[in-house]
């Protein structure tokens, strides 16, 4: 870690696309660009704060590059997230040479509690990008479809 | 986007002319203001799609075009499969075979008022709508394999519905080549709760009022008056269909190269319609189609039964479904030859002109209706299929208002339960589980769907009929 990135703050933001809605995340390693991406994919639902990590599911998926690998790791949460009918606070994330393996904390859709907005239907490959800049931070962004 | 772009060819038709890559032209129809006011994303999106092989003519799009992902939402584009012509997953989207219909009620608005509110709550309750709602149906995989391959012929055959009903929908309710065994376990499995749902964002069920007709002839043949109450449903392919467009982006992403196919953009995700890759994914989409028509089916069913217990002599018909959200084989005639050509609609509609085969018996002295929904503040339009159309844009119009804002800015400029008291005093009743997807989906996100629909006209795609209002809206 450089003196640069050691001023970075992980977060999450939505970046706007005229129909649905982009999503990205900022860390100081690639991992934590990813669990910060995949805050921002609940967040497009609900106020991620307002979700308990009441269980915990296990997320596997390996790619042959790391961009490829985030639009297959956001759908599988949107895949756990619809079948089990659940939301994420938190997902805890570890790459190792294009393979994710993270855990999901998270509860079932409550819907008086959490208003839900809308549902996400699948990430998408409009303005993915994965990589890491100057300062040594790490960006992981897509469009995803709502 | 700069109007120096274009070629102007009319008051309402643009063109790009090939460059680069490109194989056809793109054209695209909209008023001045329109074009003004499109994001550039949706020329580059055009002039990408004129790239891709086989394709026919022109890369189109309609007067609601906007950003899209690949596609630009509003395109049009047909491939030959003689001339090694693709099917694209991008080039349907996520939610395949996402539609309107819409149904005639036997009643007028005097009808609704005194029981407004009550009819509002009993839609609410009865159509499952939003995030995490899930349908009383639950399909094991037999009957999820003779859904996928029958549609809406297989939801009448389970009483959702009448014989009557199937032959006002597109493909008669049931989309002939489905290949159930080509949609995942994945896409099964995240539909299996979610038969009879409405979904989220932009799908609702209105309960609307006919306040103008344009067009006295063709109103009249699809049995509409001033003050007529109609119920329209728009919604899609559900988690089923989001998954299949999920994996076959990717399969087709990781296997263009194999097929000496260059993506500007990766989103635009295709296969040659005769190699694997492309059949397998037509068997999968078309039984997408089939999951949508019954869905839509089946919450005909639903509303139906709700109207019921209130309105005992309600007489719930289907007009019309339309798909906006397909690939279709059509034959259609170009260059004075008849060829048979994969047309995907992204965000745009059929609107088959007067005499066309494939347009109800009851319809097709006066063409296909063409349904276009609006926002739950402004309006909804009836057309009717243009005979010039097919010439235009192989039978194709809008499919909507379009989106002028993305949700974040409108959950920045609107707050949801203003926004349903707002509506409340001008008449219109709003149900829905989340107060940000209502600010989410405000009228003011929307373009103008007015000037939307004289662009459609003016450009002869599709002619006006006539005008709806919402009184009620069901939103997810």
């Amino acid at each position: 870690m450089n003196s640069a990135t050691q001023h970075i703050v992980a977060r999450w933001e939505h970046f706007p696309h005229q129909a649905d809605m982009g999503i990205r995340g900022v860390g100081v390693t690639l991992a934590e660009a990813y669990a910060m991406a995949a805050r921002a994919l609940t967040a497009i639902v609900t106020d991620p704060d307002t979700v308990l990590p009441r269980y915990e599911i296990p997320i596997e998926v390996h790619e042959v590059d790391d961009e490829l690998l985030f639009v297959d790791f956001l759908n599988a949460l949107i895949y756990e997230m619809a079948t089990r009918n659940m939301l994420f606070t938190r997902v805890d994330v570890a790459i190792n040479q294009h393979r994710v393996r993270a855990i999901a904390h998270g509860e079932n859709v409550d819907v008086a509690r959490h208003q839900p907005a809308v549902e996400v239907k699948g990430a998408t490959y409009t303005e993915l990008h994965v990589g890491q800049c100057e300062d040594g931070h790490w960006i992981a962004q897509c469009v995803v479809d709502v | 986007m700069d109007r120096g772009q274009f070629t102007r060819l009319d008051e309402y038709a643009w063109r790009v002319e090939p460059f680069g890559a490109m194989r056809v032209p793109v054209i695209i129809y909209a008023s001045e203001r329109l074009i003004d006011d499109m994001d550039q994303k949706v020329f580059e999106q055009a002039t990408n799609v004129a790239t891709l092989p086989g394709i026919v003519k022109a890369s189109y799009a309609m007067p609601d075009a906007h950003w899209g992902y690949g596609f630009p939402i509003g395109g049009v584009a047909a491939f030959d499969p003689l001339e090694d012509g693709v099917v694209s997953a991008g080039g349907v989207g996520f939610d395949i075979s996402c539609g309107v219909r819409t149904l005639t009620t036997g009643l007028t608005r005097d009808d609704i008022l005194p029981v407004q509110r009550q009819l509002a709550d009993m839609l609410y309750y009865s159509v499952p709508a939003g995030v995490g709602s899930t349908g009383a149906i639950h399909l094991n995989n037999k009957e999820m394999d003779a859904m996928l391959s029958g549609g809406a012929r297989w939801a009448v055959e389970q009483g959702y519905g009448h014989n009557e009903d199937l032959q006002r929908i597109e493909e008669q309710g049931c989309m002939s080549g489905a290949v159930p065994a080509e949609v995942s376990e994945h896409a099964k499995k995240r539909q299996r709760a979610e038969m009879g749902t409405l979904g989220s964002g932009n799908h609702y069920l209105e309960v609307q009022q006919v306040t103008d007709i344009y067009a006295p002839q063709a109103a009249q043949v699809f049995g509409l008056k001033t003050g007529d109450v109609l119920v329209s449903i728009h919604c899609g392919s559900r988690g089923l269909g989001h998954q299949i467009g999920t994996e076959f982006l990717k399969k087709m992403a990781l296997a263009a190269s194999e097929h000496g196919i260059t993506l500007p953009d990766r989103e635009l995700a295709c296969a040659p319609i005769n190699s694997a890759v492309g059949q397998s994914y037509l068997g999968a989409m078309r039984a997408g189609i089939n999951c949508a028509l019954a869905n839509r089916q089946i919450i005909t069913h639903l509303t139906r039964h709700a109207f019921s217990e209130l309105l005992p002599h309600a007489d719930l018909r289907l007009l019309y479904d339309v798909s906006h959200n397909t690939c279709k084989l059509e034959e259609h005639e170009v260059d004075g030859r008849k060829r048979r050509l994969f047309v995907h609609r992204k965000g745009a509609t059929r609107a088959y002109g007067p005499g066309h085969p494939e347009v109800p018996d009851a319809y097709r002295a006066v063409g296909q209706p063409v349904l276009v929904g609006g926002t739950m503040g402004t309006a909804s339009y009836i057309l009717v299929g243009a005979a010039g159309s097919e010439s235009l844009s192989f039978g194709s119009a809008c499919h909507g208002a379009g989106r002028a804002m993305s949700r974040h800015q409108a959950t920045r400029q609107w707050r949801g339960r203003e926004l349903v008291d707002q509506l409340a005093e001008r008449g219109i009743l709003i149900r829905s589980p989340s107060t940000r997807g209502v600010a989410e989906e405000a009228p003011g996100a929307y373009k103008d769907v007015t000037a939307v629909i004289e662009a459609t006209a003016a450009a002869g795609l599709a002619g006006k009929v006539a005008r709806l209002e919402p009184l009620i809206v069901v939103k997810g």
